[in-house]
This record gives C-alpha cells, sequence and structure tokens, in this order.
C-alpha cells in the first residue's frame, strides 16, 4: 500500500486532487481510497487530503501520518507547519513552487520544486496548479501512468477546460522528468 | 459497474435507483452531497420524483412523513443537529408504522460546535422504534439502502430504516464502488404497495390518540416486530447475495473470531481499521477477531451472544456515550450476557468523539487495556 498526503487551504482543490488521483489509478485496475481531512472547516485554513493506493481493497479509515509521498499544494504551508512530518525513508514530495519560498533540505527524501501555479496560468489562464502537480506526482513517483491521468482529469472536467488540464498533466509531468535528467 | 465515487454522491446515485416519489430535505448544514446530488439528478430529469427544499429538519421529516403515509416511497437524509430537530417527527413516523428510509451522515453534536464525525446523533435517537443499520464501507452504505426499501416495505415490519454511515469518512470518502444496475436494483426491489395509506376514496386515520388503555400495546407491537426484523434483516442480506454476488450487511459479521481469545466490537467504518490490526496481530500470533454489528436497533441479541460467548475478553470500541453512563453498546451487550453461564470479561471504550482520528495505535492502545478487570467507559486518545 503506497500512501499520499495533500497539504493545501480549503478551496484550493486538494480534494479534487485526491480524487482524480484515485479516479486514475482505479483506472489501472487498482483500488484507492481519498478522503478529506478539514482543520478549522473554514476557506483559507491549512486542510489535509488523503489517498491510499493499493492492489487489493483498502480498509485502514484513519489519517496519514507516515506517508510515502506528499504533495504541497500551497507553499506558504510550508512557513510554520512541517508538511514532512513522517515522510518516510526515501519518500518523495512535490512542492508548487513559490517565489521567495525555499523547500529545506530532508534526510532520505527526494523534494521537487514545481511551478504549477506557472504552468497553469499558462495553460489554463487561472493558478490553479493542482493538475500540474499530479502530472509532476506521475512523473516523480511512478505510480500512477500519465494517460490515467490525463483521462481522469478529462472525464472531470467536460469539454475545453478537460482538455486543457490534461495539457497542465502534461507540461507537470515533463517538468519532473527534465530534472530527473 | 465498477467506478471510483465519493460516497455521498454514491448513495444519491442509489438512491435515484431506488425510485423515491418524494425526496425532502434542508438543504444547508448539517447537510451532505447526497441530497445535492439528487437535485441535480431529479433537475436532469434522470428521476421522477418530488424534490422538496424545506426550512428545517423538523419540515423534512414531516414531509417524507406525509408522503410515505399517502402510499408514496420517499427518502430524506440528514445529521447531527439535523437529525436532532427531526426527532418528534421520528418518533411519530415509527409509531404511525410508516415505511421510510432516512441516511444519518453521523456526525457529532454541539455544543462545542462541531461537524466532525461520530455516532452520538443517531445513537441518540435509537429508542425511537427506527430500525439502525450502520455501514463500513461505502460499498456496504449502497447496499443497505437497497435492503432498506426492501425492510421497511414488508407488511410484516412497517417500521423505518435509518442507515447510519460515517460523515466524512464515507460520506466524503472516494472509493471503489460496484454500482448495480437499474434492472437488477428494479429486480429486487418491487414498487412499493403500501399496506394501508391517506386515501379519499376510502378513509383513514393515522396517529390518533392513543389512550392508557391501549398506548401501552402500541410499543408492545413495535417491540414485538423487531423481533421479525432480526429474522428478516439475514434472509434480506441473503437474497440480495444472491442477486448483486456480495454479502452486505445483515446483523453482524465476524471477522476471525472463531478461534479469539479477544474480540473487538463495534460499529461503522472503524470496523475497517480494526480488521487491520487484528491482521497485524494474528501474524504475531494474537487470537484476536472482530465483530462489526451492522444492527444496533434491533439489537440482535442472539447473533452477538454466538459470537462472543467463547471469547475471555471482548473489548466494546464506540464512537458514542450515554454522558453519566456507558456507551450505549457496551450496556447492551452487557445486558445480553445477564443470566447467562458463559460469559466474557467485557470492557468498554470510547473513542473518535467530535472527529478525533482513530489510528492503530489507539486501537492497538484500547487492546493492551482489555483485561479482566478492564475499563466500562474509557476515553481513548485524551489529550489532558
Amino acid at each position: 500500500m503506497k500512501e499520499i498526503r495533500i497539504h493545501a487551504r480549503a478551496g484550493q482543490g486538494a480534494i479534487t486532487t485526491a480524487m482524480l488521483l484515485g479516479e486514475a489509478v482505479f483506472a489501472e485496475d487498482k483500488y484507492a481510497l481519498a478522503f478529506p481531512y478539514f482543520g478549522a472547516a473554514r476557506m483559507g485554513a491549512p486542510m489535509n487530503a488523503f489517498v491510499r493506493i493499493n492492489d487489493k481493497p483498502i480498509r485502514l479509515r484513519s489519517q496519514i501520518y507516515e506517508p510515502d509521498y506528499i504533495i504541497v499544494v500551497d507553499a506558504t504551508l510550508l512557513r510554520g507547519f512541517d508538511v514532512f512530518k513522517g515522510l518516510k525513508k526515501g519518500g518523495i514530495a512535490i512542492i508548487n513552487k513559490r517565489e521567495g519560498i525555499q523547500a529545506p533540505k530532508i534526510k532520505d527524501a527526494k523534494i521537487y520544486e514545481i511551478p504549477a501555479n506557472d504552468i497553469a496560468q499558462k495553460i489554463l489562464g487561472r493558478p490553479l496548479g493542482n493538475t500540474a502537480l499530479l502530472g509532476a506526482f506521475a512523473a516523480a513517483t511512478g505510480e500512477v501512468e500519465l494517460k490515467s491521468l490525463e483521462a481522469a482529469v478529462v472525464k472531470r472536467f467536460p469539454g475545453k477546460m478537460g482538455e486543457k488540464n490534461a495539457e497542465a498533466v502534461k507540461a507537470g509531468f515533463e517538468a519532473v522528468s527534465k530534472e530527473k535528467k | 459497474m465498477k467506478e471510483f465515487i465519493e460516497g455521498s454522491y454514491a448513495i444519491a446515485k442509489i438512491i435515484k435507483l431506488c425510485k423515491p416519489g418524494v425526496i425532502s430535505a434542508y438543504p444547508i448544514t448539517p447537510q451532505t452531497h447526497i441530497v445535492e446530488g439528487l437535485a441535480q439528478i431529479v433537475a436532469d430529469g434522470e428521476l421522477k420524483s418530488e424534490f422538496i427544499n424545506v426550512e428545517s429538519e423538523h419540515s423534512a421529516a414531516s414531509v417524507v412523513l406525509g408522503a410515505s403515509a399517502a402510499g408514496v416511497r420517499a427518502y430524506t437524509a440528514t445529521s447531527s443537529q439535523g437529525l436532532l430537530l427531526m426527532t418528534e417527527v421520528l418518533f411519530n413516523i415509527a409509531g404511525m408504522r410508516l415505511p421510510l428510509v432516512l441516511t444519518c451522515a453521523n456526525r457529532a453534536i454541539s455544543a462545542p460546535i462541531n461537524i466532525w464525525n461520530d455516532h452520538q446523533d443517531s445513537v441518540t435517537v435509537r429508542d425511537s422504534g427506527w430500525i439502525q443499520l450502520y455501514a463500513e464501507t461505502v460499498q456496504e452504505a449502497c447496499d443497505l439502502h437497497i435492503q432498506a426499501y426492501k425492510i421497511t416495505e414488508d407488511h410484516n415490519i412497517q417500521l423505518p430504516v435509518m442507515i447510519c454511515i460515517d460523515g466524512y469518512l464515507l460520506t466524503h470518502c472516494g472509493e471503489v464502488v460496484d454500482m448495480p444496475s437499474q434492472g437488477e436494483v428494479d429486480k429486487f426491489l418491487s414498487p412499493f404497495s403500501p399496506l394501508y395509506k391517506l386515501d379519499v376514496a376510502n378513509p383513514i386515520t393515522m396517529g390518533v390518540l392513543g389512550d392508557p388503555d391501549c398506548y401501552m400495546e402500541t410499543r408492545y407491537a413495535i417491540q414485538e416486530t423487531m423481533k421479525d426484523v432480526l429474522k428478516l434483516i439475514p434472509k434480506v442480506a441473503g437474497d440480495f447475495e444472491k442477486a448483486f454476488g456480495r454479502l452486505s450487511g445483515g446483523l453482524v459479521e465476524k471477522y476471525k473470531t472463531d478461534d479469539a481469545e479477544k474480540i473487538l466490537v463495534a460499529k461503522g467504518s472503524l470496523v475497517g481499521t480494526l480488521k487491520d490490526v487484528v491482521d497485524d496481530l494474528r501474524t504475531k500470533g494474537v487470537k484476536i477477531g472482530v465483530l462489526k454489528v451492522v444492527s444496533h436497533r434491533p439489537f440482535p441479541e442472539d447473533a452477538i451472544f454466538d459470537a462472543l460467548k467463547k471469547a475471555k475478553y471482548v473489548g466494546i470500541v464506540e464512537k458514542s456515550i450515554s454522558l453519566g453512563a456507558y456507551g450505549p453498546l457496551y450496556t447492551d451487550i452487557k445486558a445480553l450476557f445477564q443470566g447467562k453461564k458463559e460469559s466474557p470479561c467485557i470492557n468498554g471504550f470510547v473513542i473518535g468523539l467530535g472527529g478525533r482520528d482513530v489510528t492503530k495505535e489507539s486501537v492497538k492502545e484500547i487492546i493492551d487495556q482489555i483485561s479482566e478487570f478492564g475499563p466500562t467507559n474509557k476515553f481513548i486518545g485524551l489529550k489532558l
């Protein structure tokens, strides 16, 4: 089983991100659980979404304290929050890069800082980096295929918005692939 | 067909397949995507149903009461404070013996204000005469709704059913669900044919005065019918398995209890976490199992007795408490061993109130405390 913890602020689309990832791995005949935890239950307040991926049905319903992977949708959460808490040895973190905020170096973990909001601004015309982050996640972890994510995004957002988000997924994927080289 | 879907929308789709003629709900907090999804389904013309938005949960319950009395299959969903606001009407629905299905997205009760999960809402109305079934997964939640209409509309039963699903943990959880087709549900669930209904051609009165000469008999009748419900629930679960190819619901589910020295007892999504802990401990040779209670009302005395009688220790793990006393499931299970020759040492634990996360570690903490002289209502994971 692989466990992913997403850090965001309420209203930034972390639940959709988690659901899209679940949908994509489901298309690969795997099981997924995706669920949110709201802290203050207010727009803008820090919140988490969680995803578990496995080859068999998943029963564990607790939150995720020792994730294999972390996705940070809003880099301002790096200030004052330990978003890396519990990250497993050899874990991977994907951070939505933001000017002026530097991700720390984490021992035994790989961190990718991806300008996902810039990618989204260019492609979608709005700085919503979630789908680009998912593409980056696929490239960094290999847990899900690019085409499954693209299909999930097209299913979730019908019409032009779906196509553009699929483009954003691909751009996020390529950003990490480039860095890996 | 299998799909990856959020719990609330999955239930909305299932209710659509059950074709209620009237859906009524109070559309804002505390509410879930269930009625939001249904409102959309009705607005899109995918379900021919009267969707009635009302000004409070008291009215929502009253509308579905009226619909059922008029002979129409009806549905409502609520949560937390909303369920409590319905309380007066809930007792009326059961007392008038009206078939209905209600989904309670289990959430904590104020004050302090808390929107997160526990079981205090539905547990608080357990004495209302409603059948209460608790789901472990989104799949089971879906399946239980189909079974619920079959149970409530049975002419020998005529009691409403509340399907209790954990708020957030199930309602907001994306999960893989095997969604039945309309044809399959139609085959399993016949159209509603009420035993009696309000009809101008054949006028009857419902909910009349029951004086001291007859009121007690109406309560006795419900108490007796609950025994029939205990027989019907496993039958409907069996028929469901034949029709849909998977076992869902029933009175209880035994997980590795047969040779277990220690058995944990719980309701709802918490059971999944307990099963994982049991598997971990089994690999270390610990003889432990879980008993899932699906039906809290009626209380499946015999099924629970059979599952627990050979165990040495039992730990009841509850997300609710009767303040000043014990967890209600603990009280019920202690009572059923009254006068029995065999009885395990029964310990009671309260966990996960107001959304406090139930982790594997907190479950292990419980298991470590189970003993002959163990607690009756120990709060787990307190930050004091």
